[in-house]
């Protein structure tokens, strides 16, 4: 091995896979990025769902953010009233946390509601819409945090401890680690992927969905009711970024911060595009725009041996503020390579964003 | 006649808007009252929105000094002055990023970016300034505004030049560029451009390139500057080939095309163009009698409120500077309102997102308070997401 690291320039790239193998294999940069990439995930399911029956949702920022704060919330207001709940020794649910995932869901939905309605009946310009609920959701839930304060907090949901047998088995050991040392919503994530993928291309109600996305006039012949899908596919879509929002104050973090979503509501649509408009390619998209952010915290806890980790070592001390930053701003020139169609082009259901009007209709 | 016609048939709807709005920010502020006030205080968006305009303009219609309510209508000259000066300076840069949105809605462009390019205007307009601090004053504000403006322009032509040739949807791309210009500058003001001193990291002062002040306490050339820019975006837009271009292909691509127009040129061209408006508002901000240099820390939510302030404008340069007063009047006056009344600023953010909510339901406003439709011509009322994932524009 070190001889091959020995070799000019070309051992400066083993040295690079090498650390990465060692740090995906050996640490806990999988479950990190799984962990990072859920919201990013759940926010791309929302899109996929929006965008396939031919609504572009801009706004999956905001119904992040509001699912976020009345999850919260909601969670606080049920721990206070039962101060004496036990966390089960299940992921450490509680009542409270339940019912804060369960409103979260629910305020997802809620929005989705109004952006549907915009969209389809009120035919509004539907990235607008979605700028209207990005701006609302952030003043809205910065109002009502800043005026209520909220103190306390009801606590997060607990990591699974996967047996330590599976997680040493040689060469897939570090994938049993990833999908199962995380929490329920994390977990779930994978789950929700799969299902969504075979829904969509495998069922029914996944070919009524694509054809609304890209003839809805030629859906609408064969008799299927567009408006009806639409409407259902865009509120149900909400409750995927209300579970990315619940990830955010129950599982990730155990506060509301102001604008806590920073931006993953953007990255999940850009995942959506990288993915092409499937569910699995979202999951990946999110994955690789997230893994930077992880790799960024295992280099910074468990820097590299040899000549990479001296070079970047030399980095951080000269540029500290430089070098953290850079990690931050990797998935987002991560998701403008791939808009800009480097790895390939990639077609949007052709009727997205233009709202559907009935023959002889006004 | 036919322009007060035009007039009422374009500015009905926003005026609507904005008045629906308020009265959902009192709802909102009546049902927090219990939470803010400790009490349900059913008078308590009257008493507010009295400060916020006694802030804005200097103008009170209340006496609140015994605890009761009672009219009394009242301006005090030193505090109008201060008032409306505060105004005009929070509206100045809302006018610049007001333009940035509402020229690119022109060409049928949705530019999210102004956010981006008021970063990068800014550590522009700041490096250059400080550059050139001493030298006189006319040369140093010249350079310095001029490598703002071309720095945001810099920053516009980048997701122009990603649409033109790949196709790229601007939407995304814009909102992408503005978190990778914040983590940038950040790491940039932080490692390289920091100078000792100052307990909080900065650039070097900008010297004799700070605008100078020319009523009141901050009053600056940047107003002019700002407002200077609604004619000339007027003349542009309406008055010179390119103009008729930009609109052209904003209302029917194809027929641009057609028509010889190269829809890649004028993409570049625009975005750059308002990229060069934001990064105006980001130099007259950074170089503005308060700062005069660039904090490492410094954010900026102006970018997004020149979407409200473009829309509700209806991306005409007018319009675009009348929504800018009062959006900065609800900026300038808002401290003054959580201080009087004890609510917390964001309601002004509330109040500006349900201005949008109402502006993009004019189908609905209209047929549920009957406001006629008059004619408009399509192209003044933009829709931006036909295009959207369609890729390449050629």
């Amino acid at each position: 091995m070190d001889l091959l690291y020995q070799i000019p320039v070309l051992g400066f790239l083993f040295q690079i896979v090498g650390y990465l193998i060692d740090a995906v294999v050996n640490t806990n940069l999988a479950p990190q990025t799984l962990a990072l990439a859920t919201p990013i995930a759940l926010g791309a399911m929302c899109g996929v769902m929006n965008e396939r029956s031919g609504v572009v949702n801009i706004g999956i920022e905001g119904m992040m953010l509001t699912a976020a704060f009345v999850g919260f919330m909601a969670a606080v207001i049920v721990d206070d009233a039962m101060p004496d709940a036990q966390p089960s020794a299940f992921f450490g649910f509680t009542p409270a946390l339940l019912v804060g995932v369960l409103a979260a869901i629910g305020a997802g939905m809620l929005v989705s509601a109004l952006h549907a309605w915009m969209s389809i009946s009120v035919r509004a310009d539907q990235i607008i819409s979605g700028t209207v609920i990005n701006i609302i959701a952030l003043g809205l839930t910065s109002y009502l945090n800043r005026t209520i304060q909220p103190s306390g907090s009801a606590g997060t949901f607990d990591s699974f401890d996967p047996p330590e047998a599976l997680v040493d088995l040689p060469i897939v050991g570090w994938i049993f680690n990833m999908f199962l040392s995380q929490g329920p919503i994390t977990m779930s994530v994978i789950v929700i992927v799969i299902i969504l993928q075979v829904l969509l291309f495998r069922s029914r109600w996944g070919l009524r969905t694509r054809a609304v996305g890209e003839h809805p006039r030629a859906a609408d012949t064969v008799g299927v009711n567009v408006f009806a899908l639409r409407y259902r596919n865009v509120i149900l879509g909400g409750i995927f970024a209300g579970l990315a929002g619940a990830w955010l104050t129950l599982e990730f973090n155990a506060s509301f911060q102001n604008g806590m979503t920073a931006n993953r509501g953007f990255i999940a649509l850009a995942a959506v595009i990288f993915g092409r408009w499937t569910p699995i390619g979202a999951f990946g998209g999110a994955l690789l725009f997230m893994f930077s952010e992880a790799l960024g915290v295992a280099i910074r806890s468990n820097p590299p041996p040899g000549d990479l980790g001296v070079w970047l070592s030399g980095i951080q001390a000269s540029y500290p503020s430089i070098y953290n930053n850079s990690f931050s701003a990797l998935p987002y020139i991560l998701t403008i390579i791939v808009l800009a169609g480097v790895v390939g082009r990639s077609i949007a259901p052709a009727a997205v964003g233009q709202p559907y009007v009935k023959e002889g209709a006004h | 006649m036919k322009l007060a016609r035009r007039i009422y048939a374009l500015s009905i709807i926003p005026i609507i808007s904005v008045l629906l709005a308020l009265l959902v920010g009192a709802i909102l502020i009546i049902l927090t009252s219990p939470v803010s006030q400790g009490e349900l205080d059913l008078l308590l968006p009257i008493k507010a929105y009295e400060a916020l305009l006694e802030g804005a303009t200097g103008i009170s219609f209340l006496d609140t000094d015994d605890g009761t309510l009672a009219f009394a209508f009242s301006i005090d000259p030193d505090r109008a002055a201060r008032a409306l000066t505060s105004t005009l300076v929070a509206a100045g840069p809302l006018v610049l990023t007001g333009l940035a949105v509402g020229v690119g809605f022109k060409a049928g462009l949705f530019n999210i970016g102004g956010t981006g390019q008021v970063l990068v205007g800014g550590i522009f307009a700041a490096l250059a300034g400080a550059a050139v601090a001493e030298q006189p004053v006319p040369v140093a504000v010249t350079i310095a505004v001029l490598a703002g403006a071309f720095g945001g322009a810099l920053y516009g032509f980048i997701p122009g030049a990603l649409k033109a040739f790949t196709g790229a949807h601007e939407v995304v791309v814009t909102i992408m560029l503005n978190s990778l210009a914040a983590f940038v500058i950040i790491g940039l003001v932080n490692d390289i451009f920091k100078i000792t001193g100052p307990t909080f990291a900065r650039t070097a002062d900008v010297g004799n390139a700070v605008l100078p002040v020319l009523f009141g306490r901050d009053g600056n050339v940047g107003i002019l500057i700002a407002f200077a820019m609604v004619p000339i975006a007027y003349f542009l837009i309406y008055r010179t080939t390119l103009g008729f271009e930009i609109r052209t292909v904003g209302a029917n691509p194809s027929a641009a095309r057609y028509a010889g127009m190269s829809p890649r040129r004028l993409i570049i061209l625009t975005l750059s163009m308002c990229g060069l408006f934001a990064g105006l508002a980001g130099a007259i901000i950074i170089l503005g009698p308060s700062l005069g240099y660039y904090p490492a820390v410094f954010g900026t939510t102006i970018g997004f409120a020149g979407i409200t302030v473009a829309l509700l404008g209806r991306s005409h340069p007018v319009g675009i500077a009348f929504a800018a007063l009062l959006l900065g009047g609800m900026n300038a006056g808002a401290p003054a309102m959580q201080i009087v009344a004890d609510i917390q600023r964001e309601i002004i953010d509330v109040i500006q997102g349900l201005i949008l909510l109402f502006l993009a339901m004019e189908v609905v406003i209209r047929r549920v308070l009957r406001v006629r439709a008059e004619s408009i011509a399509p192209e003044e009322l933009q829709t931006v997401s036909a295009s959207y994932g369609q890729g390449s524009t050629t």
